[in-house]
């Protein structure tokens, strides 16, 4: 039996009842990672000796059987989660040299439940792009095919679970980048309504779409993973302060009489016949399980993209100021004056596609063009919420492919970045109604995976979780691993 | 040469930033005292670290409220905040957290007296928070520069007036009113020699009678309520020149050198930051229920115009007495409370404007700080007025108070200073004088009225000044008539 091809599930099964410990179990990734990362390149830093550190102690504690919650799992961190002492990169050359002093409460949440960190997982630089190619630390290869790309912005982390070189990670998504690179990778992914993960030590790109999320290989997995990773926190104001319910029980609910929405917009986009074959066949499923449908519209749809290209850069604009090599991170050799300081530090520190939306988004947000573009694009955003809203009051999830292809190959999209936009179509959306969404394969193409998106009305993760759980009881696709 | 003549005209538009005396900073845990190593009073959030997110110390919605109360204005909720974008190192998050389009004070107004003893109102267009930056220490380093941090993050609030100011001594009366108005709601010390208040001065001059409003220049930061005056005046001064010369005034920022005083542009509007507002994602707009107002409102302190009517009407002091005594509140409680206990509002309102505010001016202490309770003070006057002393004696005895700390009754014990009011130790006294004085009562008595002042000092002598003045005159008159 290899333990890394056990889902998350089943190997916490076996830490409890002592079939191996979480130091074997996390071993056998480290020494995985040792073998195959070279070539994958998903994670940016290996903490092998605090891991270890952390699995000693976690056999402990099965050993006094007082285990905790996700005790000796063996989990990676996307790099944009801060993490004391140890590199908090985000992808970008601005913080290569950059150890947070604390950690974020994400962080915390999984270390108080008994997790084993194997390290921090490669991403697009500051979250900004859908294939890993904008990484200072490199492109990550998709584990599938290497020639082509695992997704982006949490490229690494789906990179990671889905070569098995760590049993979940943690991953962030602010147009798709969960639910993008779940789709690309074979994995599931969900991101939970905005404000329901703690934003507190997450480094911001768009601070009203960014939320927290996980990649698994199961609905199930995913299902552990939020009941860590969710709830009110005083540091974030933003956070919801609302229950958090056992999503372990909630996927166990009823499937049948679930009414489903098909947005009649998204299947008239153009998309490859094996995608929308994919998808059909997935209709047929959740038919056969009982599930009700009901075309829906959405006719302000075409507004999220254009609505999501100023609002997100104009958020960027700001929140990537504090980076001005004064007080941490990347700072340019000898500067003449603050000015030459400021300039340089930013022009060395920040690669080609953050300094492209905070151009953007500093331009949106100028004296003369914020009505013309900032503030229309506020109202936009509500419309395509209203949408939403008016869905949800005749359906509880909205269905959907993810993307509107399987993987690329990297450098296929890096020369055209509308090209590369138009990944995101399917998801952003729900980013920009607050919504939680979740991705999980339906599907393969060339032996690419295909990811299905299921979109859930507010707080209604355990819904989106108990579907993809039901589908994934009468399916196998999420059980097929890459030949690497 | 004094410009300000009967063919120009000024207007002035205050811009005062305050900070707010809460524990902790607008956004942050971290201490706000005044004074500490440089970043010693600088959190992760308030470094700007990345993931950080600014958390509303509540405290400050609560001070906020009371100045809108206290300056008429209206409460908008809800209210919300806005980010500031500029690069500078004492900022560091490249923005500041402050407000934009719902300011949570808005359209009041304040009344303030003027020289000719008439009252005028001025507008205040709004009052937002905003969050304080750092400070830059050019000084200390060779070639470089220092950020302090300790301040970045402290609450402001700033408030705004309508340009309806038309002179420095206006200016300064608006200023001391609002200085006095947040010291009376306990919600600044106001310290402007710290930087707990802060005024920029937007001017502009035009010919009398003209319509439209002249260009204006905006003074930074001048920290006294003398140089408020004095860098108006230059100001206005500079730019009448200016246009009188046929010139013309650049909108621009200027800086007020206090040793020189003068103005000089600091940096031109035209080439000015676009600040590129936007609504701080970080921070859900602030819900102010009705409630809430209206438990603040029962809490409202009395403010110094309420006061000072009260002055006049229960205490009888004249309306300057009453204006000087309740302008500042730590003045006024201590009147309050001596007055309690000498029952005589007139003798301490005196007292307390006479001697009291002379020493502390000698000393250069701070009501807070007088060597004198009001208690204490209060016991001096009741023992003027119950006869233990004379008005003279307890001049000495309120010095002796000054320097030792002690107690009046004490001092006057110690040093026996207690009036001499025994009719028959009086008696004796006087008998004494006129027996030692034969040739001066034979001249009296033949009609040379005006010796009796003469024996009055002989008494007054004799008793070491502690016999009581009215019956001395009385007993003496007697005696001298027989």
């Amino acid at each position: 039996m290899n333990l890394d091809e056990l889902t998350l599930k089943e190997q916490l099964n076996g830490l409890k009842d002592s079939s191996f410990s979480s130091v074997e179990l996390t071993e056998v990734y480290l020494k995985r990672i040792n073998q195959l990362d070279a070539s994958i390149n998903s994670y940016i830093t290996v903490t092998e000796d605090s891991a270890l550190e952390q699995a000693k102690e976690s056999d402990k504690r099965y050993k006094r059987n007082e285990p905790l919650l996700l005790d000796g799992i063996p989990i990676a961190h996307k790099d944009i989660f801060c993490t004391e002492d140890v590199l908090t990169t985000c992808g970008s050359k601005m913080l290569s040299n950059f150890k947070a002093p604390y950690s974020s409460t994400v962080v915390s949440k999984f270390k108080n439940d008994g997790i084993v960190m194997l390290g921090k997982t490669n991403m697009d630089e500051f979250a900004m792009g859908s294939s890993n190619e904008t990484s200072y630390f490199g492109p990550v290869k998709n584990p599938w095919n290497l020639e082509y790309v695992p997704g982006g912005s949490s490229g690494g982390s789906a990179a990671c679970v889905s070569a098995r070189l760590a049993s979940a990670a943690t991953a962030t998504d602010t147009g798709g980048s969960i639910r993008q690179p779940a789709a690309l990778c074979g994995l599931t992914g969900i991101k939970p309504t905005y404000g329901r993960v703690s934003r507190y030590g997450m480094i911001a790109f768009a601070s009203s779409l960014d939320q927290g999320g996980v990649l698994t290989r199961t609905a199930e997995d995913a299902a552990l993973m939020m009941n860590t990773m969710s709830g009110h926190d005083h540091r974030d104001s933003t956070s919801l302060n609302v229950e958090v319910p056992d999503y372990s029980k909630a996927i166990e609910e009823d499937i049948s009489g679930l009414r489903i929405g098909l947005p009649k917009e998204f299947f008239e986009q153009d998309m490859p016949d094996y995608i929308r074959n994919a998808t059909e066949d997935a209709i047929k499923v959740y038919k056969d399980l009982g599930a009700e449908f009901q075309e829906i519209s959405f006719p302000n749809i075409g507004l999220s993209l254009p609505v999501y290209y100023v609002l997100a850069p104009a958020e960027c604009s700001a929140n990537l100021s504090r980076y001005d090599g004064v007080r941490y991170g990347y700072r340019c050799e000898n500067p003449k004056n603050l000015e030459d300081l400021y300039m340089r530090t930013r022009d060395e520190g920040f690669g080609p596609e953050v300094k492209r939306r905070i151009l953007i988004g500093t331009y949106a947000l100028s004296a003369g063009y914020y009505d013309a573009y900032y503030l229309k694009a506020q109202k936009c955003r509500r419309l395509v919420a209203n949408d939403f809203t008016e869905a949800f009051k005749s359906v509880d999830v909205i269905l959907s492919p993810t993307t509107p292809g399987t993987s690329f190959k990297t450098g296929e999209k890096t020369s055209d970045p509308i090209e590369m936009y138009l990944q995101d179509i399917f998801t952003i959306p729900a980013n920009l109604a607050g919504l939680p969404g979740i991705s999980f394969p339906c599907g393969q193409n060339n032996n690419l995976p295909i990811g299905l998106q299921l979109v859930g009305n507010s707080l209604q993760e355990g819904k989106l979780l108990m579907a993809a759980h039901k589908f994934q009881q009468v399916t196998d696709w999420h059980k097929e691993m890459p030949n690497l | 040469m004094n410009k300000i003549n009967n063919q120009w005209e000024t207007v002035i538009g205050l811009e005062i930033h305050v900070q707010l005396s809460t524990n902790s900073k607008l956004f942050s845990g971290a201490s706000t005292n005044f004074g500490a190593l440089p970043n010693t009073q600088a959190c992760n959030v308030d470094l700007a670290m990345p993931g950080v997110l600014p958390v509303l110390n509540e405290e400050v919605l609560k001070m906020a409220v009371k100045l809108g109360i206290a300056l008429n204005a209206r409460i908008n909720s809800p209210t919300s905040f806005a980010r500031k974008n500029y690069f500078y190192p004492d900022s560091p998050k490249g923005y500041q957290i402050s407000q934009m389009d719902s300011p949570i004070v808005e359209g009041g107004h304040l009344d303030i007296e003027l020289e000719d003893g008439s009252i005028k109102r001025i507008g205040v267009t709004r009052a937002h928070l905003e969050e304080d930056a750092g400070k830059s220490l050019h000084e200390d380093f060779e070639g470089q520069s220092g950020i302090d941090l300790n301040r970045a993050g402290t609450p402001l609030i700033e408030i705004v007036s309508e340009p309806e100011i038309s002179s420095a001594s206006e200016a300064v009366a608006y200023l001391k009113s609002i200085h006095s108005i947040i010291r009376y709601l306990n919600i600044s010390d106001g310290n402007m020699a710290e930087g707990s208040m802060r005024c920029d001065a937007n001017v502009s001059v035009r010919k009398r009678g003209e319509g439209e409003l002249g260009t204006r220049t905006e003074t930074k930061n001048v920290n006294s309520f003398r140089f408020v005056e004095k860098a108006i005046n230059y100001e206005v001064n500079r730019q009448i020149n200016v246009l009188e010369s046929g010139g013309r005034i650049t909108q621009e920022t200027r800086l007020y050198d206090s040793q020189a005083n003068t103005t000089r542009p600091m940096r031109s509007k035209e080439f000015a930051n676009d600040y590129r507002y936007f609504p701080e994602p970080d921070l859900l707009p602030v819900i102010l229920e009705k409630g809430f107002i209206d438990s603040i409102k029962k809490e409202m302190p009395e403010l110094p115009e309420e006061k000072k009517n009260r002055f006049t009407q229960d205490y009888k002091l004249s309306e300057y007495d009453s204006g000087l005594l309740s302008a500042d509140k730590d003045l006024a409680d201590f009147f309050e409370e001596a007055v309690k206990i000498s029952n005589s509002s007139k003798l301490t309102a005196n007292w307390i404007m006479g001697e009291f505010l002379a020493e502390l001016n000698k000393d250069n202490l701070p009501i807070s700080d007088s060597k004198v309770s009001a208690k204490q003070l209060g016991t001096l006057i009741s023992r003027i007025e119950d006869s233990t002393i004379s008005g003279k004696i307890a001049k000495d005895v309120f010095e002796k108070m000054w320097e030792s700390s002690k107690g009046p009754d004490q001092i006057i014990a110690e040093q026996g200073l207690e009036q001499v009011t025994d009719d028959k130790e009086i008696e004796s006294m006087i008998d004494e004088v006129i027996k030692n004085n034969p040739e001066q009562l034979q001249q009296y008595q033949s009609g040379k009225d005006r010796l009796f002042g003469f024996f009055v000092g002989q008494v007054m002598k004799a008793s070491q000044g502690k016999a009581n003045p009215k019956q001395v005159n009385d007993i003496l008159k007697s005696k001298l008539e027989k």
